[in-house]
Formats: structure tokens, C-alpha cells, sequence
């Protein structure tokens, strides 16, 4: 069915299709209207799940790990500082391998105090041991917040599903919603291999010496290293399904460009739009949008990476004193592997500063004229 | 896969808190979808207060609209509180040219420029009962008057999209949408 509804609703709508059994959050913009949405699903009884209302997300996220612990499906959603909050008790998520469900509605890092749009909240979560999915679409949302239930549970590694605050958490566009019954067979009752039980007690996570810790840490790595596979037939599935799939990395016009730029969240939409335009007036200008941050998909990367094109990376995002953190990544991928190209960084939009076409223009006339000279700003005021 | 530039239609509604500015755009967005367009429609990001300025954007397209910045050249503009005309702001977020839908009982002298469209939509709220007498929901009468003034959307689609986003007082609303249809005026 073709409806239009906005980012926040097409997450509303994915879990309830995912059929989540305890959802917990704690209400932040622009994230709220997807607590508010399901909160009112559960207590109207639409959707069979227990909303677990609670005074933090620290708190939101403590009580996902204690639910998820046995054996049910589990969501969350948040943004910033929530999200911040959380650091501590994401780190026990991954490492306690429970498949947790989390939408992070990316926005800017207080101080000073900010409702808009960066990426800079959830990479910086980076490392915590989570799984990162950055959206497009409203389409794209729904999509993978259910995909993301499946691959959570077959990897026994949480997911963490990022898309831009206001940029397309408020906006509003038709999208397809599957029927429940497909969803249904796509994605049956989560079943936990081990899971809390009054009938058969046990520990999980207890204190661990020097003698066993690091090989549960390699556990996790390794489950890392293999869920590109999972990923991949997850996304299969949903295909067959639907007819729609998604790539860690989508290129767009790469054939015969000579500029490339690399580039993801409601950015790349907009660069997509830029493409369009300037391939009509005979510039040979492509994308490359990357969709997973964790795992990193660096084999795919290095398939598109070609000698005599020019690449840049636009990110959203600020580790400060270094840049981006997907330029980061995408450097740290070329180094490690011996691959000669250098890219242009750029950095644009943060704290909800508008991306436009103007902007993307600027960005491929500066990556066709000059060599890669360090961090650009764009759209800085003067 | 590719985008129509040119074809894109751009529409932004300008009002101020409580009017239903925001809904106004999201009512359109459906109409325009059951019509069979490709629809986008987003608030203008702010911190939404009753009273203070508001504005919401709608794009309009035969295929998908992957364009996701704000719009800052509109075609059309609805203008729900019409003291907006005097911002500063006002003028350079329009085309030249732009098409206007005004919620004026009487025509307004400062934007001689634009092809200007006036209803009384604040007299078929009150009359109506939408909202309170001291804040009137303007946006369905308004959407009324866009409909009869756009010319590629139906008084059917608009009314189908006002009765699945209205929460509240629908038949009323439908009336506001059907009486601002037949009173709008172009006015020189």
C-alpha cells in the first residue's frame, strides 16, 4: 500500500510490522513522535507489545538490555544527547550480543544548544559495538528498521538505524508499506538460542578475569568481520519480498565519471539531485553513497576506488582537530590496503546549515581544479 | 531514475503558530499524491511557538524528488497571515513572477508584482466555528482557495486529503475547503 507519511512515522510503522515486544524510550526531539506513535500503538493495543515508560534513555536502554535478555524483540529510538547518555549501556548491548533495535534521529551535539540536524551524535558511538545503517529515504527507514530486526538476531550484534533530524525525520513523502502477512513470514518470532528463564537459572555478562574477556572481544570482532554476509541475504530476502534492496555502498554514474563524491544521509539525496543536473549540462560527475558505518564496508569501497578519478568525501559530521569520520574511514581503508588515491574532505551542515545544490556544485569544481589540500568548510559564513 | 528539474513545482506556505501552517503543507502533499504526483512536503525547522512566524515547503514532481534542501525560490505561496507580506524575508523567497493564495478580505497594496488571489479565510473560520475566535484555523479554507487557483489539482483530491489528516471537526473543514473554492478572487 502507497501511502505518505514522514521518516518518523515510517519507523512507527516498521515496528509495529516487526512486531517489537517491549519498546522503551525516553522523548527528544526530533526523535518524539516516534515514542509518542508508539506509545499510543501499544496502549490502543494495535500493537501487542509492553511500552515501558521510563525517566532517561540511560534508563530506556537498561531496560531493553534486561527485556532483550530474555529472549524478546526490543526497540528504542533517540537522538543527541539521549543518545549520549546511553554510552555507557551501549557498550553492554554489544558486548552482552543482545540483537537491540535503536533509531537515532541524527542531531547536532550540545553546547551550544541545538534541536538540528549532524551525524556527529551517533558516530561518535562508533566504537561502542553496534551496527550502523544511514538512510535516504522514508522508504528506505521502513526498510531497514525491519531488516534490521533479522540481521540484529541472526548476528547477535545490535543495530543502529540513523537518519537526518527534520531533513527527513519530519518530512513527509509517499512511501510502500508491506502487508503484515509478509512481514510475518520475513521476519518470524525472534528465537534466542540463550535467553533469562526462572525454569533453568543462569548468569550472563558476570565479572570475567584476564583469562577469558579477550576472547569474548574476539567473539564480537569476528561476529563483525561475518555480518557483511548477513547483511547481504538479509537484504536478499527483502528483495525477493519486495522487490527493493539496499548495498553497503550504491554508486551513482560511476561508469565514466571523473569526479566522484562520497557521501551519505539526506546529503547524498541532495547530491544525487546535483548529479542529475549537472550530467545534463555534459559534466561527468557520479556518487558513491555509503550506508553502513559499522561494519565498514571496505572491500566494496575499494572495488569502486579507481586510479585517474578524482574522489571527495562530504560529511556531516566533526571529530574536531581531524574532520569527518567517514573521511576518516574511507582514508584509513585506502591506507591500510596501499591504494594511492588521496580524497578531497569536506565538511557541510552541521547543526541543521542547509546542504544545497549551490554547495554540491561548489564541492565538484573544487575536486576537478585543485589537489587535495586538508579539510574544506562549506557554506561557512565569511 | 533521474529528476525533472525543470518540472518541479515549489510551494511554500508562510503563516504563524496555531494557524495549522505545517498541516497545511502535509494535507497538500497528499492531495497532490492522490492527484498522482511525487510529493515532499517538511516544516521550516523551527522552534514552533503560537504566534511566532512559520513556514512549511512542498515540492511537486512527476518522479521522485531527491532534492533535500530547503526551498528558497518558491513558485507559489500561500500566505495564511498576511502581515508576512511586510518581512523582509518575504520577497526574496519568491519567484518574480509567483502565484499567490491570500488570506485577505481586501487586496494588498505592498506586492503588486506577484498574480495575487485573495479569500477570506479568517471570515469562513469564524463563521465556521475552526478554532477559537481569537485563533482561527485558516489552513483548510486556505487549502480551498489553492485548489480552484493551482490548476493541476482537484477540489475532489484536496477534500480526500483533508478528510484522512483532519483529527478534528471534519465536516466542518470540508465545508471551509468548498466555500473558500467558490469565493476566491484574483485580484489586480
Amino acid at each position: 500500500m502507497k501511502k505518505v507519511v514522514s521518516g518518523n512515522e515510517a519507523t512507527s510503522l516498521a515496528v509495529k510490522l516487526s512486531r517489537a515486544q517491549v519498546i522503551s524510550a525516553y522523548p527528544i526531539t526530533p526523535q518524539t513522535t516516534i515514542s509518542e506513535k508508539l506509545s499510543e500503538i501499544c496502549g490502543s493495543g494495535e500493537l501487542d507489545a509492553r511500552f515501558v515508560k521510563v525517566e532517561s534513555e540511560h534508563s530506556a536502554m537498561a531496560t531493553l538490555i534486561g527485556a532483550s535478555s530474555t529472549g524478546v524483540r526490543t526497540f528504542t529510538a533517540t537522538s543527541a544527547q539521549g543518545l549520549a547518555l546511553m554510552h555507557e549501556l551501549l557498550f553492554w548491548a554489544s558486548g552482552a550480543r543482545l540483537p537491540i533495535v535503536m533509531v537515532d534521529v541524527n542531531r547536532a551535539m550540545a553546547a551550544p544548544w541545538t534541536i538540528w540536524c549532524d551525524q556527529t551524535d551517533s558516530v561518535a558511538q562508533r566504537d561502542t559495538g553496534w551496527m550502523q545503517f544511514y538512510c535516504w529515504s522514508n522508504q528506505e527507514i521502513l526498510d531497514s528498521v525491519i531488516c534490521s530486526f533479522k540481521i540484529a538476531e541472526k548476528s547477535s550484534i545490535p543495530c543502529m538505524i540513523c537518519y537526518d533530524g527534520f531533513f527527513i525525520s519530519h518530512t513527509n513523502e509517499p512511501i510502500d508499506i508491506p502487508e503484515q502477512k509478509q512481514i510475518d513470514k520475513f521476519l518470524p518470532p525472534r528465537k534466542a538460542e540463550y535467553f533469562l528463564d526462572i525454569d533453568n537459572p543462569q548468569t550472563f555478562s558476570g565479572g570475567t578475569l584476564p583469562n577469558y574477556f579477550m576472547e569474548i572481544r574476539y567473539k564480537l570482532h569476528d561476529a563483525f568481520e561475518k555480518a557483511q554476509g548477513v547483511i547481504n541475504d538479509v537484504y536478499d530476502g527483502y528483495n525477493k519480498l519486495t522487490g527493493r534492496s539496499y548495498e553497503p555502498i550504491e554508486p551513482y554514474y560511476i561508469d565514466d565519471a571523473d569526479r566522484v563524491l562520497i557521501t551519505s544521509g539526506s546529503a547524498a539525496s541532495t547530491v544525487f539531485h546535483t548529479v542529475n543536473k549537472m550530467r545534463k549540462s555534459g559534466e561527468k560527475v557520479g556518487m558513491l553513497r555509503i550506508r553502513q558505518l559499522r561494519p565498514f564496508p571496505e572491500k566494496e569501497l575499494l572495488y569502486y576506488i579507481k586510479p585517474n578519478i578524482k574522489y571527495g568525501a562530504l560529511d556531516r559530521n566533526l571529530s574536531p582537530g581531524t574532520g569527518g569520520v567517514f573521511s576518516q574511514e574511507i582514508r584509513s581503508v585506502l591506507n591500510r590496503n596501499g591504494n594511492g588515491n588521496r580524497i578531497h574532505e569536506f565538511i557541510a551542515g552541521l547543526g541543521g546549515r542547509d546542504i544545497t545544490t549551490n554547495n554540491i556544485e561548489e564541492i565538484f569544481k573544487r575536486i576537478g581544479n585543485v589537489e587535495p589540500d586538508g579539510i574544506n568548510w562549506v557554506g561557512l559564513l565569511k | 531514475m533521474g529528476t525533472t528539474v525543470s518540472a518541479m513545482k515549489e510551494i511554500t506556505v508562510f503563516g504563524r503558530g496555531g494557524q495549522g501552517t505545517v498541516v497545511a503543507a502535509e494535507i497538500l502533499a497528499e492531495a497532490y499524491f492522490h492527484e498522482g504526483f511525487y510529493t515532499q512536503s517538511f516544516p521550516s525547522f523551527g522552534v514552533e511557538r503560537r504566534g511566532a512566524p512559520v513556514t512549511a515547503f512542498l515540492r511537486v514532481d512527476k518522479e521522485f524528488i531527491y532534492l533535500r534542501s530547503m526551498i528558497y525560490k518558491a513558485h507559489t505561496g500561500l500566505i495564511l497571515s498576511p502581515d508576512v507580506v511586510n518581512s523582509p524575508t518575504f520577497k526574496p523567497s519568491l519567484v518574480g513572477n509567483a502565484t499567490l493564495v491570500i488570506n485577505s478580505g481586501r487586496r494588498l497594496p505592498e506586492i503588486p508584482e506577484y498574480k495575487c488571489h485573495y479569500v477570506d479565510a479568517t471570515g469562513i473560520a469564524l463563521e465556521l466555528g475552526l478554532g477559537s475566535k481569537a485563533q482561527p484555523l485558516v489552513n483548510t479554507a486556505m487549502l480551498g482557495a489553492f485548489a480552484r487557483v493551482c490548476g493541476d489539482l482537484s477540489l475532489e483530491n484536496v477534500l480526500k486529503a483533508v478528510e484522512n489528516k483532519v483529527p478534528l471537526n471534519v465536516e466542518k473543514n470540508v465545508s471551509a475547503v468548498k466555500k473558500a473554492y467558490k469565493t476566491v478572487a484574483r485580484i489586480e
